[in-house]
Formats: structure tokens, sequence, C-alpha cells
């Protein structure tokens, strides 16, 4: 092996010696790496998967979670209930309601496609991992236990810096940029059309008497002022609740 | 009745000592040793960094259960643990630490003799528990602790002759008055011939082919449980602080120091034997275990004649200034 490296300084006898000893006085003056766990808690990365909480206010029993789980550790019975019409005249709806949600920790390999695949957020990683039993039978946990879960779910950790905006915030953006867009080419035009305007009285007055120049603008301006206001608030009209709803929704839903 | 007093005064302080120093050599290299791999080591027993893991473990030791083996040879057995740890007592009693008349346990006008056939005593502990035990693994580690002890002797006591040609006598004392600082570089070679075969003869890692637990399990001591295992790795530790002792007083001057020769003395003592252990638990956690041939082979053809050399040197220098 040596014989294939290039030529290199002669080696001074016991110099391996002394770096295998150097080494572990480095090493003794770094700090330790040492978990001292049940003492001091770990600091754990985003996006723990320590175990799952439901929120089954958003559960509408579709068993989708039920059914990709790889290993078939969620239980899940329901019932199904009809509601009355609301308005008279209205049809009967009906509506499933959950009877029982448990997972089974023992079998739950922690891939997360329950989590995945709930349409409707009802499933989310807490990063809790202290829930080891003595019994396997009470690693099942039934609904209240996954709703007690729940509390302990943190908020999804901030954007990595540079990353991809949210689809959701890009669609947005670019809905509100269309329409801003579109309001600047109107209140352009409305100014075009306000200087044509006020050129035209500037002319009149021009033609008009002298001693009138001090209410020949005024009156002239009197029309023109309000196109001013009037020109946007033509579209304002609409856009001005739709404006909000799709900048706000999404932050909404992220904080 | 007063000196009888004297000598129950100087038996207990140096049986403490004995007691004591190992456990906090032992101690270090729990922690030094966890640190050199990045870990914490201890950190619960006594409450402050597990200071009092040693007597923790001294307690459970005690409590285990004393097992002899059926087929070994009983007396032998029993007795070998003592006869492993007494050496180092006895060899604690003649080091001097100061230089006054209280520093030290004994004077003995033949001081190297005496050390060096008393150390020699001890390793006759592991061949006693290797052929007693009645085990094939005790018997391979009895017999290379015997391999080892026949190689190594030689260089220590060869390296030790040196030093005693240099004062032009075998007292300890009386080669520590007899030391100047320019002696470190004359005997630097011999030092470390001696420390290097004392490692070898303690079986300490680097040289710890007779305990290796991935081939033999436990050498001698496979068989051994409860106090009487916890003597022999007293044993060890003790073997510990008589080396690093020795290897203070014989070649870096023992109480002699740049300052306070006078009053502290001992602390230079004590400093000098403290940073030798260090190093003998640095080269523990740094060096893998030698073979057995690797073992043989720096004995005989790199000590000896380092030791021998390093005896030459002495001589010309001798005369060359007598």
């Amino acid at each position: 092996m040596s014989e294939s490296l290039p030529p290199t300084r002669p080696r001074i006898p016991g110099s391996g010696l002394a770096k295998g000893l150097a080494v572990t006085l480095r090493t003794m003056t770094k700090k330790t790496v040492t978990a001292q766990y049940p003492d001091v808690q770990p600091e754990l990365p985003p996006r723990s998967r320590g175990v799952i909480g439901l929120f089954e206010e958003n559960c509408t029993v579709c068993m989708l979670c039920a059914r990709e789980c790889p290993d078939w550790c969620i239980y899940i019975d329901s019932h199904k209930e009809t509601v009355p019409a609301a308005v008279e005249g209205g049809r009967e709806r009906s509506r499933n309601v959950l009877d029982r949600f448990a997972i089974d920790f023992s079998l739950c390999m922690y891939c997360g496609i329950c989590i995945e695949v709930c349409p409707f957020d009802a499933l989310f990683w807490s990063p809790e991992f202290e829930y080891a039993e003595t019994d396997i039978h009470e690693l099942t946990h039934e609904r209240d236990k996954l709703r007690e879960w729940m509390w302990t779910v943190p908020a999804p950790p901030a954007l990595d810096p540079g990353a991809e905006e949210p689809k959701e915030v890009a669609a947005a953006r670019k809905a509100a940029d269309k329409l801003a867009a579109a309001q600047a080419a109107e209140a352009a035009e409305a100014a075009a059309a306000q200087q044509a305007a006020a050129e035209q009285a500037a002319a009149q007055a021009d033609q008009a008497a002298g001693p009138a120049e001090a209410a020949g603008p005024s009156e002239g301006a009197a029309p023109s002022n309000p196109t001013g206001p009037t020109g946007p608030t033509g579209p304002t009209g609409p856009t001005g609740p739709s404006d909000p709803t799709p900048n706000s929704g999404p932050e909404g839903g992220q904080s | 009745m007063n000196d009888a007093l004297d000598v129950a005064v100087r038996l207990v302080v140096v049986f403490v000592v004995f007691l004591v120093l190992p456990l906090v050599v032992g101690q270090t290299e729990h922690k030094v040793m966890a640190h050199m791999q990045g870990r914490l080591g201890p950190m619960y027993a006594g409450g402050f960094h597990g200071w009092a893991q040693l007597v923790a473990d001294g307690v459970k030791f005690a409590q285990k259960e004393d097992i002899v083996p059926a087929a070994a040879d009983r007396r032998i057995f029993q007795l070998a643990p003592a006869v492993a740890l007494l050496p180092y007592l006895l060899v604690l009693v003649v080091i001097p630490i100061g230089p006054s008349e209280g520093a030290v346990g004994q004077v003995v006008d033949a001081g190297i003799f005496f050390v060096l056939a008393v150390m020699g005593v001890g390793v006759l502990g592991s061949l006693m528990a290797g052929w007693a035990s009645a085990n094939k693994f005790s018997l391979l580690g009895g017999l290379r602790t015997a391999a080892q002890l026949l190689a190594y002797e030689l260089p220590m006591l060869l390296a030790a002759a040196s030093v005693a040609m240099a004062a032009g006598t075998v007292s300890l004392p009386g080669i520590l008055n007899a030391f100047h600082w320019w002696w470190l570089p004359w005997q630097i070679v011999g030092a470390l011939v001696f420390f290097v075969a004392g490692l070898a003869e303690l079986q300490r890692p680097p040289f710890d082919m007779p305990v290796a637990d991935s081939e033999i399990i436990f050498g001698a001591y496979t068989e051994y449980t409860g106090l009487r295992f916890a003597l022999f790795l007293l044993a060890e530790y003790a073997g510990i602080v008589v080396l690093c002792g020795l290897t203070t007083v014989l070649f870096l001057g023992g109480w002699h120091g740049p300052w306070g020769a006078d009053g502290l003395g001992w602390v230079w003592t004590l400093l000098k034997t403290a940073v030798l252990a260090f190093v003998v638990i640095w080269l523990r956690v740094s060096y893998p275990r030698l073979r057995e041939d690797q073992l043989q082979k720096l004995a005989w053809t790199t000590l000896i004649p380092l030791a021998l050399a390093q005896i030459a040197l002495t001589g010309i220098v001798k005369v060359a200034i007598s």
C-alpha cells in the first residue's frame, strides 16, 4: 500500500505512536457527546415522528388512513346518522359519525402514510415519544388518548431559507398581481381621462373671459375630481371582499 | 512505647495511602478514559460526577457470592489474590516521598533490591490463580503472565541498575540525595525502559495479553468473583501507584523540584506520580493490545539492548566525571 502512495517525507520512527496519543488527548479536551437522556430531554429535530395525534373534528370516517396503513394498525368504527333537512322542503342528509378510532403503536411502523393520506388534516405527528408500556395492549391508543396527543403537536416549522413558497401562497400572489395590474391599468386610464378633462377645462377657461379665471378651474375641476375616486371604486366593489381572502387564507392556515 | 507508636502510625499511614491512592487512580481512569472516548463516564454514584463509583463497585463486589470451582486447588485459589496484592503494600512502605525522615515508611538500605524482588512476587499471584483455577483459559493466562514476567523483569532490573550505578548506592533516599537535574537527560532511556517494562509487568494495556478478554476471557482471573476478584483489580491499580512512584523516585528526582524542595518535597513526588499515572491511563486508551510475539520481540530486541546501552552510557559518564 505504501508503495502505491506518492513519495513522502521519511517517517520519523514513533510518529504514529505520537499521533495516536495526540488523538486521544485532543478528544479529551473536546465536549463529550453523551446524551444524559432521562435527566436532560433530547433536542429533537423538527418533524420528529414520536406519536400520532387525532384531531377528530376533522375526521370524516373516510377510512383512507386505515386502508393505506401498511400494517393495518388503525381501527375505525362508525355509524351513519341522518340529518334532517336544514330548510323547509329540503332533502335529508346522511353523515358518518366516528365511534372508535384507535392506533396500535405496537404495530405502527411510523411510516406516516396515514398522515400523508388524510384529506382533511385530521392526523398529525407529535414529537412525544415517552409512552412505553409494560403491557403491549396498552399500546393501542384509543381516540381520547389520540386526542390528548393532539395538544402536543407543535406548530409547523418555518420554511427553509430559499425554499419554494407554498403553492397556495403562489396562487394567491399570482391572483393579487393580476388584480393589481388590472387596477393600475384602470387607474392609468382614469388619470388620462382626468388629464384630458382638465386640459379641456383649461382650454375652455382660456377661451372664456380673463376675470372668470378664478371660478373657471374650480368649475372645471368639479366634474373631474369625482372621476378620480369613482374610477377605482368601480372595480373595488367586487374585488374588495375577494381580495383579502386569497391572501389571508393560506397565511391563516400556515400560522 | 514511643517506638511502637511511631511504627504503628507509619504503618497506618502507608495502609491508608495504599487503600486510597489506587482508588483515586481507578476513578481517574474511569473519567479520563471516558473523556478520551468522548463520553462522560460514571455520573451518578455519590452525586457529584460519580466520585463514589469505585466505592459502589466495592460494595457490589462484597455482596457477591464467593465461588471456588469444584476442580480448583482450593487453598492456592483462595490465597492467590493476597499474594498478588500484598507485595505492592510492602513496596509502598519503602518509597520515600519527601527528604525528611518522616516521609518514608521505613528506610531500607538495599531499597532497589527489595523493591524489585517484592514486585516480582506480585506476579506470582497471577501464576497461582492461573494454575489453581483448573480452567484452560486461566492456565493460558497464567503462562502468558509467566512469559511476560520473564521477558520484562530483565530490562526493568537493568534500567534500575543504571540508576544505582549513577548514584553509587541502592538505597532509595540515597539515590534521591545524589540526584541532580542533569540526570534526567542522562537516564532518560533507562527511564523509558523501566516504565514500559513496569507497565508490561502490571499487565496493563497495551501489554495486557495475559488477560486478553477477546481470546482467553480474563486470563488467570476468569474463575474469580466477588471480593477476591476485586482484590486482583485493586492489585492492578496499586501496581500503577507503585510503578509510577518508583519511576518518580528512580528517574524523575522524587522530591526535587524547581523550588520548594524543603517543605513541599512530597508535593513534587505526588505530582510526578500523578502525571505518570495519567500517562499509564493515556497509553491504555491510545494503543491496541500487542500480540504475544510482538510482546516478546519488544522486550528482547528493543528494551534489553536499550537498557544495556543505558548502562554503558552511565558507566562512561560516571568514569568521565569522577
